[in-house]
């Protein structure tokens, strides 16, 4: 094969090492992601039990103000940002072209740069604690407490981190968006779509859409913070209102990008345990985008303290609870779906089911304080902490256990243990009860989120050492699942392909699935495709002899230009020339990657 | 393409509307047009060194008693010329389409070439205006007015940029063996896509910085 002249030939050798760190196949992407973020996803717990242990008795002394701070922001963004979002990213990208009956992704190595900036971005986030503190403003990085003038260099890796983890989703959410136009098996209507599907590829519009806002208020707070602006400080004029506004208007829909996904998973599982079709398909369907548009007109229900004025108030105060409407819709789709429905109690309906619930719970509390006066009781208090770990945990947390228990089996070829799992579920079911429950009544009585201790005979203490008692029960739940995960992969694989008699397209081939995913496109006559081929007595047609199946070559570009990103961003954080030296490390990244031969 | 120009339409957007936000707050010079201040609230900024004196020198007595007049910054002539110089790029640009999707390898090469001269001729009357400012006395830290303008221009000016990278690319690649491929036309088309969007930005930028007067 020729090689243009100054390019690197596609890796022939057969080492393990660099078979992955220049592999294009989205199932092996897929891994990357669910196992860099399910470490990235302990990190965030440690840090969660750390803060816990602090709070556990009044005037703690495990840990101090300062490291509190940085604890608690760096709690938010590594469960937002480096657990949560990979680990949905890890289902789609394992299971997009399996359910819509494709050989790849559009751009398989557009999917290779994703992960690798996606690594890079939260080491560079996570790097922090090593070099002059971590982050210790929230998540959010109100203005002007995150400017120069009041916080540490952790507030530049706060932007550096968030921006190349923004380049990595965004090329993501292209490539996906494309993937699902594009590559569906004959007869995969839009409407034939798995539920889990167009969830990803609602949220894909979401990412598209919602980061290039993110983006800007960072550059802003880059230059505020580096180049003399005052974009959000009020001595010079700014606003620091105006902060608030671009980070919601990103960080609501954020907030569906978390969640949607879960939902999809649950629309997956519910069916097959019911072995029922999905009750009102379309209905959810609808519902998942009416979300995904009405997350665009929330996001001043994070600012009614700051005085947006009557009108303003009544507005998003009702297109928040008017959000209610279609995640309601959902939540009766699903417990219609159960209805009459032949259920088998696996790990994996475990999660689901609880997931509803707990997500009904976090979401009936979310529309309490849609109300202005109520939130602004609320705002800044444990019961909002409530509120979001509701959400989070039993819903998008429980959402991935779910889909692990559910394809475990197709992405290993073994089924997860039972009777561990139950275990796993059940502690991790107490454990977010006994931890987030108690909060409600903790914000009801006035304590107020973000502080690193408290006074005794606050009427605060029992149930502080309650919801710390809750974290280590809930992480002792997912220590089950790690011991799960290692007992499982002792054993011989004995799934089979569709263990669970599954309707969906990816269990119409082999468990793990062969590099090339189907020997033959498989053709799609329904939503259930794989039910109507055994309700059909089908069968999957052999492949024509001599066929070739074209797959993508490895290649060293994406983590080449991955590399370029990361230079470009660590410029800021050290000596402007390591930017400059970055750019052109991307511009030769991107001419091997043009002149490289896919064939 | 569409859909990641979707997604530079909300990076400018929130561009657009920051500018926006601060427009009404300028109460110093330099402005972007032509302002009425009062002489004793300009006197005492340049006093408590406010403003510099640089900028002061824009601002002169006007006809009426204790008002003075500043001019504004933009020159909108300038300007115009600059817009219709990145207008006409696009119009190269539309060439080089026609010439890569009708296999006429010499009128399409030409026709890049004359678009990136275009992108460049822009970006040189943007230098100048950068320089210009800075002299008069508006830079990132002088006002909210400098802050957005700088910023949102200088995306801009870099979104220009990386599409001269992008079509000297192609021009470089068209000149192999190969030439650009199976495929010229979707190739050229998806350079051209963001060329045109870059320059539609640009419009936006030009109404409603320059000719939507304050």
């Amino acid at each position: 094969m020729a090689t243009a002249a100054g390019t690197i030939a596609a890796p022939t050798t057969e080492s393990v090492v660099w078979s992955w760190i220049t592999t294009v196949d989205h199932k092996r992407i897929g891994a990357l992601y669910g196992v860099t973020a399910f470490i990235f996803f302990l990190i965030g717990g440690v840090e969660a039990l750390l803060i816990r242990t602090q709070l556990a008795v009044p005037n703690g002394t495990v840990i101090d103000a300062q490291l509190y701070n940085q604890l608690f922001t760096m709690h938010a963004l590594t469960m937002i940002f480096l657990a949560i979002m990979p680990l949905g990213a890890a289902f789609f990208n394992y299971m997009v072209p399996l359910m819509i009956g494709a050989r790849d992704v559009a751009f398989p190595r557009l999917n290779a740069l994703s992960y690798w900036i996606f690594l890079f971005g939260g080491l560079v986030l996570t790097s922090s604690f090593f070099f002059g503190g971590a982050p210790d403003t929230g998540w959010f990085a109100y203005q002007p407490i995150s400017s120069s003038q009041f916080a540490g260099s952790g507030m530049d890796f706060y932007v550096i981190g968030l921006m190349i983890l923004g380049i990595s989703s965004l090329a993501a959410a292209l490539n996906f968006a494309v993937t699902i136009i594009n590559l569906r098996a004959p007869g995969m209507t839009m409407m034939r779509l798995p539920v889990f599907i167009w969830m990803t590829f609602i949220v894909m519009f979401l990412l598209i859409l919602a980061l290039p806002v993110l983006t800007v208020a960072l550059i802003q707070m880059l230059f505020d913070r580096q180049f003399t602006t005052s974009f959000f400080l009020p001595d010079g004029g700014g606003d620091p209102i105006l902060w608030q506004h671009l980070f919601w208007v990103f960080g609501h829909p954020e907030v569906y990008i978390l969640i949607l996904p879960a939902m999809g998973v649950v629309s997956e599982v519910l069916p097959t345990f019911s072995r029922k079709p999905l009750f009102g398909y379309a209905a959810i369907v609808f519902a998942g985008i009416a979300i995904g548009f009405l997350g665009w007109a929330v996001w001043s229900h994070h600012m009614f303290t700051t005085g947006l004025g009557a009108v303003q108030q009544a507005v998003f105060s009702a297109s928040t609870m008017a959000i209610g409407i279609p995640t309601g819709i959902k939540v009766f789709n699903w417990l219609a779906t159960m209805w009459g429905g032949s259920i088998r109690f696996t790990t994996a309906m475990y999660f689901a089911i609880a997931f509803v619930a707990m997500f009904t719970i976090g979401g009936i509390s979310g529309v309490m304080h849609a109300s202005p006066p109520v939130d602004q009781q609320q705002q800044d208090t444990y019961f909002i902490v409530a509120h979001i770990h509701y959400v989070l945990v039993g819903g998008a947390l429980f959402g991935v256990f779910s889909g692990l228990y559910y394809w475990w089996p197709k992405m290993t070829g073994r089924l997860l243990g039972e009777t561990l799992g139950k275990w796993n579920f059940w502690l991790m079911f107490a454990g977010l009860n006994i931890a987030f429950f108690p909060m409600h009544f903790l914000g009801v009585s006035g304590m107020p989120r973000r502080i690193y201790t408290y006074d005794p005979n606050l009427g605060w203490d029992f149930w502080n050492l309650v919801a710390t008692v809750g974290a280590f029960i809930l992480a002792l739940g997912v220590l089950f699942f790690i011991i799960n995960v290692f007992k499982t992969q002792q054993r011989e694989p004995d799934a089979g392909d569709n263990p669970w008699d599954a309707p969906t397209l990816e269990w119409a081939t082999t468990s793990p699935p062969p590099e090339h995913d189907f020997d033959v496109i498989p053709e799609v006559h329904s939503r259930e495709p794989v039910w109507y081929m055994r309700d059909h007595n089908m069968t999957t047609p052999d492949p024509e002899p001599g066929t070739h199946i074209h797959l993508p070559p490895p290649s060293y570009y994406p983590i080449i230009i991955a590399f370029g990103v990361l230079l470009l961003g660590l410029g800021p954080l050290s000596h402007l020339a390591v930017t400059a030296l970055g750019v052109p490390v991307i511009i030769y990244g991107i001419w091997g990657w043009t002149l490289e031969p896919t064939e | 393409m569409w859909i990641f120009l979707g997604s530079e339409c909300l990076f400018f957007g929130s561009l657009i509307a920051t500018y926006l936000i601060f427009k009404g707050e300028i109460d110093l010079p330099p402005f972007p047009s032509e302002t009425f201040i009062e002489t004793a609230y300009l006197e005492e900024a340049v006093a408590s060194g406010e403003i510099t004196e640089v900028a002061s020198h824009l601002c002169h007595e006007s006809s009426e008693a204790g008002i003075s007049v500043c001019e504004g910054i933009f020159d909108i002539p300038l300007t115009s010329q600059s817009t219709f110089v990145l207008l006409m790029s696009s119009v190269a640009m539309v060439l080089a389409v026609y010439g890569a999707q009708h296999n006429r390898p010499m009128m399409m090469k030409f026709w890049l070439l004359a678009t990136m001269l275009l992108g460049v001729i822009f970006l040189g009357y943007q230098v100048y205006e950068f320089r210009t400012f800075g002299q008069e006395g508006l830079t990132l830290e002088t006002s909210q007015f400098g802050a957005s303008f700088f910023v949102l221009t200088g995306f801009h000016g870099t979104h220009v940029a990386v599409g001269v990278l992008i079509l000297g690319s192609l021009l470089l690649a068209s000149f192999r063996r190969r030439g650009l491929g199976s495929e010229p036309g979707f190739q050229v088309e998806t350079a051209g896509l963001y060329w045109h969007f870059v320059d539609i930005v640009w419009i936006v930028i030009f109404t409603v910085l320059y000719l939507i007067p304050a």
